[in-house]
């Protein structure tokens, strides 16, 4: 029997030599006659350790990382494929602390099988959620959804259960489920991990929500940066449809549904639920205003679901472990687990899935172990490029949606983001502006003027003109952009803003030191 | 004289019933349910301030200066986009929304020209005082070096004053249909576009929905620039097609500087097409002649003269006339142009002055068969529907019309409802933009022969008589039953199935079968139709088989469905109104009848001639003979727009007398001995009503330019005739029109200015008109169904005339073109061109844009060649807008059976490929049949279409009395071969002498 063995083909995997380390191995095996058979998973998170090789053993699978190819001869020679020693050796793979601290639901099969395996899905518990649908009323299932406390992951924390049973409740000849994948925040990237990993949980949640509310037709919003996951999702799509796990008889129930992926092209504001129905429909990608409410008038009029990868993901966990084992997780109204995501200038990277109601502080050092540059932790910004700076007085602070709310800032996909002192907020303020003014989609006024004015004052801050004016200019245009903007993309672009100029008025003084 | 500004309520209207109440700076409000609180703040008088909303568009939501705040609700939503709830509490003004709106403003400002070029037109200034703007902080990077586009020849485009609220790109896409703009870019980027070309490259079509809807300088009417903001409007009707849609002539002194659609408009709610909105420019066009002219001889030159000069010349040249061939030999012909009362006046001129009733109108060449057929089976002449109707359709069926070309509003209402999801079956043997344009596709299109229509209906009615889809309550309710047993059982004669009559038709028999299902089993079906149902030897047979198929699927007598014609002028449902077929007084009342003769007789002090009178190819023919030598002409150019011009030509040149009325020199009066001057619809006084049957005013904006109103000409040219007529207004003539109309009973000038407009019947029964005919009852009771054979034309393709010409409309040009080809429109069409499929222009070697010769029997001409798959292979198309292309040099004098309409639509010819450019026109010798064979084709083609019984020969001798004038019928009698004669002409004849 061959030996096997598991190198990521994750993309953040693969962009740092996992394919060129997959070569090595299986030259390497052959030039030593060793029967090997390679499987390319996904990542189990641990970025930090990638590319992370596992050997599978008697006594479980064993873990060599971060492995390079000019490793490869030397683990060969040190007989990693028994599970030798190695100064890359982690030990087995599930005593890693990083991951056994963990509290892996949504991401429970992530980077444990390969990806397109639907045996081995099966086999840590894939298609439960399903089967136990099937047997439900849409009344059943939403309610079960809405005891899970599970809330929208894309970023607004909405109830799924809630916007399932709007949709259950709209009469109309047709319905849609959107699984939101356009994943565009800086410092996010669970949903491409999810989808190179364990593309099944994904399709196996839009099938859930699809038997649900009685919709039939379902797509993904994929971004076209996502080329790695545009493929396995496609291969898994196809794979469920021959399997009978989408089409016109689920698993052989009187239920049908099936999706397709629509790529996006380019645009952050697609992320934006509105702007993404219009994109799928085939148009510019702009706001639509609401009301009317998507769940009511949505895709094509029709009523529709959309959720994003990680809240659709996490149905199938809901629907077989049942709701109140996912309630039991988590802090006041933000239940269940968040899966973050550790990035910037960081020196332990990558998922930490956990029950709401860590603190950052956990999150920042216990996992990612400070600064990759081993300088003090300047800022964070947590929620992607529209979500709020922190200095290091907000690190105690509660990682749930409503802690992070009053502490000025919002939890949105859940990235963080580090930076030491070698950032000056000042420009990164510019920097959100400008981001806002390249990725505005340019519908209402102050997201589409207000975006450029609020770089070109910031500049002038940093320039020291007029400093005192233009900050309250900025003040001035910061409030007219969160009350008049017509979507959440100018309305939360001050917040970084403000949390720049409020956390780091250091950085805002218009001299020379301030600018650094 | 005062600016006339609507009011604009910023949403459209919320079309649900139920009502709910809200409070809005604490004033109660009652509005149905989800009208927006914008809507709602403006009906009880509160202002919110905005710029991307305007009612008649969708609710957008971008330029956020409409925001309001809601008690219990979080943040300041946009008031356009946020529906009122009941109890709803709603404050529109405060300080914190105030410094909102200023902060929006403020960004405005930042990137807009402090002065903008087209002044107050640009809403900004204004608004930016409005919310108490102050200042502007910033000073970054702006679009004010953007260039103008002026490349359109009406209206240039200034990005620099553009604030992208998306109102033009909506107006393009939601009320025009057209889908031409767009933003290009995104962010500060994003600009309005017209698709990534200059408007004139674009997709553009000019109807000007754009410029109307922005809401500052961006978009402007180029004559606005040259000529100064218009300091007075005045409510009118356009003059083009019979859409009739209604105007703001805004007018700066006596200039006319824009013409603004009317939201309030019945027919057009605010719409436009390029030509109503733009092409007005040959009101006052250098070639008016302003000044009567009249001359010996037709080779004479014209010698201006006074008025009395030339109206004395005229009347003594019709007296003399009529002193020496008899009282008939005159005649004349009213204008589809012209105002109603213009109208009544010739018609009674002709009927009273001159003593007969050879009266006719332009409408014998277009709708004449729709009068005929519509009133045999429904018993009036007119479409049944509103324009709105066609919102309400679940299926419209379109034939032989393209709307998106010639009745560009009403067209842009119809794809709105095919946009919303109604169904689209077009009957048509050419790919038009109708078929397929925009976000808009046929679900079937039946591409027929050219002159197979009524083959074509019966098939569709044979499905459904087949396979039970008639609406047999509707049948025994609504309908004549002896009639509709007839009918039925005639139409399931398998000689009408779609399998049988496909080779005829070349529409494939399964697709025909799933329209006739779609269209029977649709809940609400429509039907619209053009002149390519009327102008054909069956033109009458075919309007009958129309209503027949909308009685029996049940679709006549409410909203979304009915029976319409496209009328193709402005006033020709006016014209026909007002009694000027040579057989009917207004109100379509045969001339036959005592009673309405007697009516007449009393308030005119004449006695009328019972008998009716000729029709114009009837004239023709009777001049060629030198029995019809003097002719009164107001506005029609029958020598351009009438068939076989070489036949018309020579029986122009033949008449003694041809006095023109007309804005220009034309083709007609190259014949004429008077011209007298006419007034454009600018100048004139009366109303136009349009093919919904509504009566619009027509107001003059400016003095006439002739120094006489259109109608005082007529009543001098009768004084001098011997005829006293005379009228203080136009005002007058319509009361004396509602006297005598029963279904104008209840119009007047003064009921008009206060409701804008009615359809009629207006009367007692129904004081503010009828938007929908038949509702409880038909006109003549019970609904007549008309066994509709399918008889072949004579003109068929031969081995010497293979293909088949069709001709039809272009947007940008109208009719003739005597008005487009004075305008700017010039630049969309300059010439006419033929199209020709591919496989015919390769079999014959003709390259794209290379010169073509076309022929017929009737004549020849010589047109640029556009290679093409829009016409089926066998067919070529061409319009008619320019009198150098010939077009009716070609085409036959060949008409409909009932009425004479002719046969413009099927011509067989053929295509070589000419050396020669245009202008090469050779006519054929033949002029056409004598008068005498004119009369054994007609009498013959009678014979064989009439929907008849068993006994043909009553309902033929019946048809003769109706609409042939006696000396007709005494040559058929007395000077006819009768061995030419078909036998159910023969015993016609015979019954007739039994009498």
């Amino acid at each position: 029997m061959s030996i096997k063995v598991y190198i990521p083909q994750d993309s953040a995997a693969v962009s740092i030599g996992a394919n060129e380390v997959a070569t090595a191995i299986l030259q390497e095996a052959k030039s030593r006659s060793i029967e090997i058979s390679i499987i390319r998973n996904g990542t189990r998170g641990a970025l930090w350790l990638e590319v992370l090789v596992e050997v599978e053993t008697a006594s479980g699978r064993i873990a060599y990382g971060p492995v390079t190819k000019n490793d490869v001869k030397a683990l060969f020679d040190a007989h990693f494929l028994a599970g030798g020693a190695h100064r890359l050796s982690l030990g087995k793979t599930e005593e890693i602390e990083w991951f056994a601290k963990q509290d892996r639901v949504t991401y429970a099969r992530v980077g444990i099988i390969g990806p397109l395996s639907l045996s081995e899905y099966e086999a840590l518990g894939g298609l439960a959620g399903l089967r136990s649908a099937i047997l439900k009323s849409g009344v059943e299932i939403v309610a079960e959804v809405t005891e899970s406390g599970l809330r929208g992951r894309g970023g607004a924390g909405f109830p799924a259960g809630i916007k399932w049973r709007t949709v259950l409740q709209t009469a109309s000849d047709q319905k849609y489920v959107c699984c939101n994948a356009d994943e565009g925040d800086s410092g996010t990237f669970a949903d491409r991990i999810l989808i190179e990993a364990d593309p099944f949980t994904l399709i196996e949640g839009m099938a859930i929500a699809g038997i649900a509310v009685g919709a039939t037709k379902g797509f993904i919003y994929l971004r076209s940066e996502y080329p790695t996951a545009i493929v396995i999702l496609n291969k898994a799509i196809v794979i469920a449809r021959d399997a009978g796990i989408l089409g016109k008889s689920i698993l052989g129930s009187s239920f049908e549904f099936d999706l397709q992926i629509r790529e996006g092209a380019g645009s952050y504001v697609c992320g934006e639920e509105t702007a993404m129905l219009e994109s799928i429909e085939g148009k510019r990608g702009v706001i639509r205003a609401k009301p009317p409410l998507p769940a009511i008038e949505g895709l094509f009029g029709k009523p529709t679901i959309i959720n994003n990868v990680l809240t659709l993901a996490s149905i199938p966990a809901i629907l077989s472990h049942g709701a109140p084992a996912y309630a039991a997780r988590g802090v006041g109204k933000s239940l269940g687990t968040q899966v973050f995501q550790l990035a910037g200038n960081i020196a332990r990277g990558g998922i930490v899935e956990l029950a709401f109601g860590v603190t950052l502080n956990t999150l920042l050092n216990d996992f990612g172990g400070g600064t990759r540059s081993g300088l003090p932790i300047y800022a964070v910004q947590i929620g992607g490029p529209l979500g709020a700076y922190f200095n290091s007085s907000s690190f105690g602070v509660s990682m749930d949606y409503e802690s992070l709310i009053t502490a000025g800032g919002m939890l949105g996909h859940g990235g963080i983001v580090l930076f030491d002192k070698n950032v000056n907020l000042a420009q990164q303020a510019k920097f959100a502006m400008e981001f806002c003014a390249l990725e505005s989609c340019g519908k209402c006024t102050p997201c589409r003027l207000g975006s450029t004015r609020g770089a070109e004052t910031i500049e002038k801050i940093i320039s020291g003109i007029d400093v005192a004016g233009n900050k309250k200019l900025l003040l001035d245009l910061c409030e007219v952009m969160t009350d008049g903007s017509l979507c959440a993309m100018g309305g939360l672009t001050p917040l970084p803003v403000k949390s720049a100029m409020d956390n780091f008025p250091q950085d805002f003084e218009g001299t020379k030191e301030s600018v650094r | 004289m005062t600016m006339l500004i609507e009011p604009d309520f910023g949403t459209p209207a919320s079309k649900k019933t139920e009502l709910v109440t809200v409070q809005i700076d604490n004033k109660s409000v009652v509005v149905p349910a989800e009208t927006s609180i914008m809507r709602a703040a403006a009906e009880c008088g509160i202002e919110i301030p905005k710029l991307c909303s305007t009612d008649s568009l969708k609710a957008f939501g971008s330029c956020r200066l409409c925001v309001v705040e809601i008690d219990g609700r979080k943040g300041t939503p946009s008031s356009c986009t946020t529906p009122v709830a009941d109890g709803m509490k709603v404050s529109t003004q405060n300080p914190r929304l105030s410094k909102l709106r200023q902060g929006v403003m403020e960004l405005y400002m930042s990137d807009h020209p402090e002065n903008c070029e087209t002044g107050d037109e640009c809403k900004m200034h204004g608004m930016a005082k409005q919310v108490g703007l102050k200042e502007i902080r910033y000073d970054g990077r702006t679009h004010l070096d953007l260039k103008k586009d002026e490349t359109n020849p009406y209206f240039t485009f200034d990005s620099t004053e553009c604030i992208v609220c998306n109102r033009c790109v909506r107006a393009c896409d939601e009320i025009q249909g057209t889908f031409a703009l767009t933003i290009e870019n995104r962010g500060f980027e994003a600009r309005v576009s017209s698709s990534g070309t200059s408007f004139i490259e674009s997709e553009c079509v000019s109807c000007g929905a754009c410029v109307q809807a922005c809401p500052t300088g961006a978009l402007t009417e180029k004559t606005l620039l040259t000529i100064g903001a218009p300091t007075r409007s005045v409510i009118t009707t356009c003059a083009y097609c019979g859409v009739g849609c209604s105007f703001k002539a805004e007018m700066r002194g006596d200039e006319l500087v824009r013409m603004v659609p009317l939201k309030d408009g019945g027919a057009n709610e605010g719409h436009s097409c390029v030509k109503g909105r733009f092409a007005w420019g040959y009101a006052t066009h250098t070639d008016r002649i302003t000044k009567p002219m009249v001359r010996e001889k037709i080779t004479d030159q014209w010698r201006e003269v006074s008025w009395d000069e030339a109206i004395n010349f005229a009347a003594s040249g019709l007296k003399a006339i009529q002193n020496k061939y008899g009282p008939d030999a005159i005649g004349g012909i009213s204008s589809s142009r012209c105002t109603n009362e213009e109208v009544f006046v010739v018609q009674k001129m002709v009927r009273a002055a001159f003593g007969n009733n050879n009266i006719d109108t332009c409408a014998r060449v277009c709708h004449s068969p729709t009068g005929y057929g519509l009133g045999k089976t429904f018993g009036t002449s007119a479409g049944t529907q509103d324009f709105e109707s066609v919102e309400y359709a679940d299926v419209i069926m379109v034939i032989g019309a393209n709307p998106a070309a010639a009745h560009p509003v009403f067209a842009s209402r119809m794809k709105q409802a095919i946009r919303r999801g109604a169904k689209l079956i077009v009957v048509d043997p050419r790919v038009t933009e109708t078929v397929k344009s925009a976000h808009i596709e046929a679900v079937h299109h039946l591409q027929l022969l050219p002159g197979t229509n009524v083959a074509v209906i019966n098939a569709l009615a044979h499905v459904i008589a087949m396979e039970n889809l008639i609406d047999r309550d509707f049948v025994n309710k609504r309908c004549d039953l002896e009639s509709f047993a007839q009918w039925e059982s005639f139409i399931r004669l398998p000689e009408n199935s779609p399998e049988n009559l496909e080779s005829i038709t070349r529409v494939p028999a399964t697709q025909l079968r799933a329209a006739a299902r779609l269209f029977a089993t649709a809940p609400n079906a429509a039907i619209y139709y053009g002149l390519g149902v009327t102008e054909h030897s069956q033109g009458s047979t075919m309007v009958m088989g129309i209503a027949n198929l909308a009685m029996a699927t049940g679709n006549i007598g409410r909203l979304g469905v009915g029976v319409n014609p496209l009328r193709g002028q402005n006033n020709v449902q006016g014209s026909c109104d007002m009694g000027s077929f040579p057989h009917e007084l207004p109100g379509y009342r045969h001339i036959s009848g005592a009673q309405v003769r007697e009516i007449y007789n009393k308030k005119w002090g004449v006695t009328l001639r019972a008998e009716p009178g000729l029709r114009i190819p009837n004239m023709f023919d009777s001049a060629l003979g030198k029995k019809f030598l003097g002719l009164y002409v107001q506005g029609e150019d029958i020598a351009q727009s009438d068939p076989n011009t070489t036949h018309v030509h020579a029986a122009l040149r033949a008449m003694e007398m041809v006095i023109v009325q007309d804005l220009f020199l034309n083709e007609t009066s190259k014949f004429a001995h008077v011209f007298l001057p006419g007034t454009s619809f600018l100048e004139k006084d009366g109303t136009f009503t349009n093919a919904e049957r509504r009566i619009n005013r027509v107001r003059p904006v400016m003095e006439s330019k002739t120094g006489k109103s259109e109608y005082q000409v007529t009543c001098d040219l009768s004084i001098a005739m011997g005829y006293q007529m005379h009228y203080e207004s136009a005002s007058e003539i319509m009361d004396e029109i509602a006297a005598t109309t029963p279904t104008f009973a209840g119009v007047s000038f003064a009921h008009l200015d206060k409701v804008g407009s009615v359809q009629w019947p207006c009367n007692e029964s129904a004081p503010d008109g009828t938007p929908t005919m038949h509702i409880e009852q038909f006109v003549r009771g019970e609904g007549k169904f008309m066994k509709t054979t399918y008889v072949p034309t004579d003109e068929k393709s031969t081995r010497k005339f293979p293909l088949l010409l069709t001709t039809g409309r272009i947007l940008s040009q109208y009719n003739v073109g005597a008005q487009t080809r004075r305008t700017e429109n010039m630049i969309w069409h300059s010439e006419d061109i033929l199209d020709i499929h591919e496989s015919d222009a390769e079999l014959r070697g003709i390259k794209e844009g290379t010169w073509v010769k076309l022929s017929s029997r009737a004549g020849e001409t010589v047109l640029k060649a556009h290679i093409t798959q829009s016409v089926p292979a066998g067919v070529v198309y061409t319009t008619f807008h320019f009198p150098e292309s010939g077009a009716n040099v070609i085409t036959t004098d060949y008409s409909d059976w009932a009425t004479n309409c002719p046969e413009y639509k099927v011509t067989a010819v053929e295509i070589s490929p000419s050396e020669h450019g245009p202008q090469v026109i050779r006519e054929h010798n033949i002029s056409g049949d004598s008068e005498l064979e004119s009369i054994i084709r007609m009498a013959n083609q009678i014979a064989a279409n009439i929907p008849a019984g068993a006994a043909p020969e009553i309902e033929v001798a019946h048809h003769l009395v109706q609409f042939w004038t006696s000396q007709m019928r005494t040559r058929l009698f007395n000077d006819v071969d009768r061995k030419k004669l078909s036998p159910i002409v023969l015993k016609a004849m015979e019954l007739e002498l039994a009498k």
